[in-house]
């Protein structure tokens, strides 16, 4: 049985529809991101799952249980890491986590938690005292302070700088590693390629696409050409000029040129040879892999278009 | 697997952990305990040497201002603290945190009220403890019992009707404010800074309708020479456990634990969330 099953979900606030049909499950010891950007409807969708808000419609089942009746045995086998939520500021690291471990059956001890969460040098600091990164790995720590089955991560690294997020991300593979099942939000795209064994992508309150970041990546065609445009060009005028040298739509963002092609070489063969003739230099010209990030811009854009047509 | 933390342990656990937060704010421990003392130490100094005309006979200023002002304290410790911190905590998400663990959350929400109750009795007891070493205030065993019956409905009263207040502001911020509001003008209606009895007409209404003026009253008898023991006052404790109930009530249906706005709720919230 699947630990997470949601079925036709649905949240109205109002005449707004936060969430509008979501359907999804995560197996035991997967860890699952639901992508989208803000307002796609993930932290309402996750809160349910976490017993914070009962839906409007549809059927959610969380470790067996439907979380918005669900009680105390429940809640001894998830951890939640909320998007935003306070800590007593008043307290030491040693002493919240001591205090919110108090409420479980079978915590973790002081040691594992502090060493899991990285904040060796910070147990005896105030809450009040603690930068914003190291705040979030004291929410990390009460989340799994408990031996959850289950996490829920909302949002675990934003506004962390580059190192803590790399740190973060080991802290939630370890989990990943030790069978914890581990339900993620985010809008790193490269958060998601890392950390996901399935990625759901969401936007407007359902699911627009869900696999493994492969398969995601799969589904666009394979491979990204970009360069910088080159100068006296007009970025209007790019289209017609590298389109066609392409023999693709292309996409350009400021002075930077991208498209998906399906034959690399040929393509690069074309739009260099017409560079040495020209006698231009194509700047920052790099032939990559398609990303997440690709995958996520070409989805969003076409439910852009369905929606305004 | 082990079982959850028994039911004592774990309210023994949160009351500790509300009282450790309470003497690590040091304002709150300035406004709940040190004022009132600072303003017994004051009235007494200003009008300390006079008497009181009441109804029942005359009672000395300073066993007047000793009785109102602990009365007083306990108010303080348990209306004025818990609707200051519990709209604190639930800004800041405290609250919410809190109602994802196991703990259940009457447990929470009983180590605060318990934690503001020894609050309350510490305030009273240096308060009683100041008036008989300085003021000459007797304390007659015989009515001991009054006094702390009234304590513990006056307390159980006010905690409840600081929770409602903390269920019906929005924001921490207001709510800080409204409690002032409302607890010192009805104060200075209450026989707790001045005597009221020789007031005009309205403002001894205005203090009847409310049950601080009956909580300060009891108190004041328990250590006036004058009321004879055991100096219970059955119907000035059925009113103020009265207005207890009702702040009870309004708590229990009204109690959120999500900062305001973390939900789009109401017309307004709509339009906004419509719009964006």
């Amino acid at each position: 049985m699947p630990v997470v099953d949601v079925s036709d979900l649905h949240k109205y606030y109002g005449a707004v529809r936060a969430v509008d049909g979501l359907s999804f499950h995560i197996d035991a010891g997967e860890v699952y991101a639901l992508l989208g950007e803000n307002g796609a409807g993930k932290s309402t969708a996750v809160e349910i799952l976490e017993g914070h808000r009962t839906a409007s419609s549809g059927s959610v089942s969380v470790l067996g249980v439907d979380p918005s009746d669900a009680g105390r045995d429940f809640r001894d086998r998830i951890g939640i890491v909320l998007q935003s939520s306070g800590v007593e500021s008043e307290f030491t690291v040693r002493e919240v986590i001591e205090l919110y471990g108090g409420c479980y059956r079978n915590p973790r001890s002081l040691d594992e938690v502090v060493a899991l969460a990285g904040l060796d040098e910070k147990v005896d600091d105030r809450i009040g005292s603690l930068s914003g990164g190291q705040r979030r790995r004291v929410d990390l720590a009460l989340g799994i302070v408990g031996r959850p089955e289950l996490l829920f991560l909302d949002e675990p690294t934003t506004g962390f700088d580059p190192s803590a997020r790399r740190r973060s991300w080991d802290l939630i593979e370890s989990l990943g590693d030790d069978g914890t099942t581990v339900l993620l939000t985010t809008h790193y795209l490269d958060e998601a390629e890392h950390l996901a064994d399935r990625v759901g992508v969401l936007s407007h309150g359902r699911l627009i696409a869900e696999g493994t970041p492969e398969q995601l990546m799969n589904q666009v065609s394979g491979t990204v050409v970009s360069f910088m445009l080159p100068d006296g060009f007009h970025p209007g005028a790019a289209q017609a000029t590298f389109g066609s040298l392409l023999e693709v739509d292309i996409r350009v963002s400021g002075r930077l040129v991208e498209a998906n092609v399906d034959q690399p070489t040929a393509a690069v063969h074309r739009i260099t040879g017409w560079a040495l003739d020209e006698g231009v230099e194509l700047e920052s010209l790099s032939v990559s892999r398609v990303s997440l990030e690709d995958v996520y811009l070409s989805l969003t854009e076409n439910v852009g278009q369905v929606e305004s047509s | 697997m082990s079982g959850f933390p028994s039911t004592a342990a774990q309210l023994a656990a949160q009351t500790r952990y509300q009282l450790v937060t309470f003497v690590r704010i040091p304002v709150a421990v300035f406004f709940t305990l040190g004022l009132p003392l600072v303003m017994l130490v004051l009235f007494n100094a200003l009008f300390g040497s006079g008497t009181f005309d009441t109804p029942d006979g005359e009672i000395s200023a300073q066993q007047f201002y000793t009785g109102g002002l602990a009365a007083f304290t306990a108010v303080s410790a348990t209306f004025t603290n818990l609707a200051n911190m519990v709209p604190i905590r639930r800004d800041e998400g405290v609250l919410k945190r809190w109602r994802g663990t196991p703990l259940p959350t009457w447990i929470y929400i009983a180590g605060f009220i318990l934690s503001a109750i020894v609050i309350a009795f510490v305030g009273v007891v240096l308060m009683l403890t100041l008036g008989v070493t300085v003021y000459d205030l007797e304390i007659e065993p015989a009515k001991m019992p009054a006094a702390f019956v009234t304590f513990v409905v006056g307390v159980g009263a006010f905690a409840a009707l600081g929770m409602a207040l903390a269920s019906l502001v929005k924001s921490a911020s207001s709510a800080s404010a409204a409690a002032n509001a409302i607890i010192l003008p009805m104060a200075f209606v209450s026989n707790v800074f001045i005597q009221v009895d020789d007031g005009p007409q309205w403002i001894r209404t205005v203090g009847d309708l409310f049950p601080l003026k009956p909580f300060a009253e009891s108190f004041q008898d328990a250590f006036t020479p004058f009321v004879e023991p055991p100096a219970f006052d059955w119907a000035a404790l059925a009113f103020i456990a009265a207005w207890g109930a009702v702040g009870l009530v309004i708590a229990l249906t009204r109690f959120t634990w999500e900062p305001s706005g973390s939900a789009p709720r109401g017309r307004r919230s709509r339009r906004t969330a419509s719009a964006g």
